[in-house]
């Protein structure tokens, strides 16, 4: 539905900074935030919404979001992934290099970007392959695929052949001012295992994958990092060790970024105890420790951004024993909820949440904070906390549907999305 | 934060409590363990006769799906299924449809056409016979015959019967389990049998590379010294050890492993007199265990083997008739529908 004005109406405003006390008439024209309450409410607009107790927010941005186009369309697509984004709440989502064929070169970069230029209704930013074929021992062409359109560099879950080509893509990254976003994982460490070392693989008798697995390339990664001074940003940190070294690095001067998937900061190990293939993600679910640790992190701001680390995956790739079955969660559209969870449970603020999913990547991306003020572009969430949602069948619009809290109401539905001014969510 | 329970009871067991397939030892209860041993030392009797035949799975299909080779494993469950008059069918999977791409879910469905009752289940990945359990149509029983390195109940339970032939029952005991607990999906279910049986207390004894991190959750003590954690020991559980384990850097040599881990009668000598070997087999002789304390008078290795049987008749035709139970409680609310 398009509309060249228009003017919610009985909202709250929440950002990252604060929730308003009083609620709120916003006007948007153009594309563009046009006004609040008298400007707002003065102007003949062609359509209105009354949102009495929705919470208007910033819309999203999701730093880590695989939407498997090109070339694993049986997981899900452009059209399908970047729509369950949008009713997740997201206007803005990067898209990771491992597609089919990678996007290591300024063609598939071009496509993705001509693809969700006609089938996207949120904003679509290209993760480009840090080494060729994501296979770690080559650098990519770099520049080109920032030309292309390319916003940050990452390997993905693949690993660097050795620290010397880590560095060297380090340094190269460096010198054209690009940010490397690194998922931490030792791969020797890590090998074969699949879920957190611990009490629940002692149990069942799971390959673990050892704390040290992420830690030791933490170290590594920051090192390396300080010594060619990269912008270096850690994707999907597990453990609270690696928050306590982000930290400290931080506060040594280092420029070092980070963020955690959503499911980690619900889930433990825990949740594998029934053998339950949904929760077979990569890094895997930790401690409870763990758990804590991330949370103070993203409280404290160590930890940047949230991300949903959407895996969307076709029924037959999680639908075998636990080991040979594929990882990664269908998250996308339960972020929110499961963050408005955490706040409900007190272990989150509001506002803590919101810039998690806003100043906090937009800052990553070095793009202009997303805030809601007149002239910024009408990127927007528009949510209603006490609306509950069922995130099964019909509900979900990912080809994914492992989704990881089926069968229950979910706090927190996405009313609208607007994109640029558009409405993204719900789309006829 | 969002709780999730261990494998759900009722997974395994009916509404009323009954066992319907029989996965892992977690979640059944003293009770339920003592039945199982009661029902197998009642069919030690039908080994003994002529005739060693009794009707209980009479004109029931059980299909032996073997993902991993195993003989001595397999032939006891099939012995057990004759024993119950089921028909049987062996399937060694390893070498028919997985090898041609078909996926273990596909399989299943095959099988299922075929109207099976029951599936023996063996398979490399932990976790496996839970997936075929949430995965096959009501009313077809799973045995977990040994997945990965999580479960093997059935071992665990022949050996539970063993020290209660020995010992008389399992309060005071002091029980060691020595080796590669890492790997074994025996010590596991037997640590959990063990624990859930009330002995007194359970040792693991190996090295650090072979014991799993936090194994002390599971409910036992660890032991690196083999001369400490013998004493005062009224069983001793021998593990095999894969020879494979010195490639991964987990043992520098089978001579030095032999040396700190082996069990001889000098290292047996320090558990209490009437200390019972155990080895769930089979024997890497001068590896684990030395040839002369297998074959001692101590040594009750055999006599796991011939409760084997008696334990699988046992699970199986529990697990049969718990699926019938069920079967006829869901019947009315099919004609509901």
């Amino acid at each position: 539905m398009t509309a060249d004005s228009l003017t919610i109406s009985g909202v709250r405003l929440v950002t990252g900074a604060g929730i308003s006390e009083q609620t709120t008439t916003i006007l948007i024209r153009d594309g563009r935030i046009a006004g609040f309450d008298k400007v707002a409410e003065a102007e003949a607009v062609d359509r209105t919404l009354v949102a009495d107790g929705c919470y208007l927010s910033p819309g999203f941005i999701d730093l880590c979001c695989n939407l498997r186009e090109p070339g694993n369309g049986q997981k899900g697509d452009i059209f399908s992934e970047t729509r369950a984004a949008a009713k997740g709440g997201f206007t803005t989502v990067c898209s990771t290099p491992d597609s089919s064929p990678v996007n290591d070169s300024g063609a598939v970069t071009h496509l993705i970007r001509d693809t969700a230029a006609s089938r996207s209704p949120v904003h679509v930013r290209p993760i480009g392959a840090a080494t060729r074929g994501l296979e770690g021992e080559l650098l990519s062409d770099m520049v080109g695929l920032s030309t292309a359109g390319c916003v940050a560099f990452s390997n993905a879950s693949h690993v660097f052949a050795n620290a010397r080509v880590l560095r060297r893509c380090m340094a190269y990254a460096q010198t054209f001012g690009y940010t490397l976003m690194l998922q931490p994982t030792n791969a020797a460490l890590a090998a074969g295992g699949f879920a957190h070392d611990g009490m629940v693989t002692a149990r069942l008798g799971l390959s673990g994958v050892p704390e040290v697995a992420e830690t030791t390339a933490v170290s590594e990664l920051l090192l390396l990092a300080e010594e060619t001074g990269v912008q270096l940003h850690l994707s999907q940190v597990s453990t609270a060790r690696a928050v306590e070294m982000v930290a400290e690095a931080q506060h040594r001067g280092v420029a070092v970024s980070a963020d955690v998937a959503m499911h980690q900061l619900v889930f433990t190990e825990q949740a594998l105890a029934g053998f339950d293939s949904r929760f077979h993600v990569n890094p895997p679910l930790r401690s409870e420790a763990d758990r804590q640790g991330l949370l103070a992190g993203v409280r404290a701001g160590v930890i940047a951004a949230i991300v949903s680390q959407h895996q969307p995956h076709d029924p037959a790739a999680k639908r075998a024993p636990l080991g040979e079955t594929a990882a990664g969660l269908s998250t996308v559209e339960s972020v929110l909820s499961m963050g408005l969870m955490l706040v409900a449970d007190g272990e989150l603020q509001l506002t803590e949440l919101i810039r998690a999913l806003t100043t906090g990547p937009s800052g990553i991306l070095q793009e202009s904070p997303a805030e809601l003020k007149v002239g910024e572009p009408a990127d927007l969430c528009l949510f209603d906390p006490t609306l509950t949602w069922l995130s099964d069948g019909a509900g979900i619009h990912s080809t994914g549907k492992h989704v990881p809290l089926p069968q229950q109401a979910l706090p927190g539905a996405v009313r609208y999305t607007f994109c640029a001014g558009r409405q993204a969510w719900p789309l006829d | 934060m969002i709780a999730h329970g261990s494998t759900s009871p009722s997974l395994q067991l009916t509404h009323e409590g009954r066992l319907k397939h029989f996965l892992t030892l977690d979640g059944l209860d003293r009770a339920m363990l003592t039945a199982i041993l009661d029902t197998a030392d009642s069919f030690i009797e039908v080994g003994e006769r002529t005739i060693k035949k009794v009707p209980l799975l009479r004109g029931r299909t059980v299909v032996n799906l073997f993902f991993e080779s195993s003989t001595r494993t397999r032939s006891t469950f099939e012995l057990a299924a004759k024993r119950l008059s089921a028909d049987v069918l062996n399937l060694d999977i390893n070498t028919s449809a997985t090898s041609k791409g078909e996926s273990l879910s596909d399989t299943l469905l095959n099988l299922e056409a075929m109207a099976s009752d029951m599936f023996v289940v063996r398979h490399s990945q932990s976790g496996a016979p839970h997936f075929i359990a949430e995965t096959v149509t009501p009313g077809v029983a799973i045995i977990n015959a040994g997945d990965g390195r999580h479960a093997h109940p059935t071992q665990a339970m022949l050996d539970m019967l063993t020290i209660r032939q020995h010992k008389g029952g399992f309060e005071g005991l002091k029980v060691a389990v020595v080796g590669d607990i890492l790997h074994s999906r025996v010590a596991r279910s037997q640590i959990r049998a063990l624990n859930t049986l009330g002995v007194a207390e359970v040792r693991v004894i190996a090295p650090a590379t072979l014991l799993p991190r936090d194994i002390e959750s599971l409910g036992c003590k660890v032991e690196y010294d083999m001369s400490h954690g013998m004493r005062d020991l009224d069983v001793v559980i021998m593990l095999r050890l894969q020879l494979e384990r010195m490639e991964g850097a987990l043992l520098p040599s089978e001579r030095e492993f032999y040396r700190l881990y082996g069990l001889n009668q000098e290292k047996l000598s320090l558990a209490k007199p009437d200390c019972i070997v155990m080895h769930p087999g089979p024997i890497n002789r001068g590896v684990e265990i030395e040839s002369e304390v297998a074959d001692g008078s101590q040594s009750v290795i055999l006599n796991q083997v011939t409760n084997g049987i008696a334990v699988r008749m046992a699970v199986m035709s529990m697990a049969m008739s718990g699926q019938v139970s069920e079967r006829v409680k869901a019947r009315p609310a099919e004609v509901r529908t």
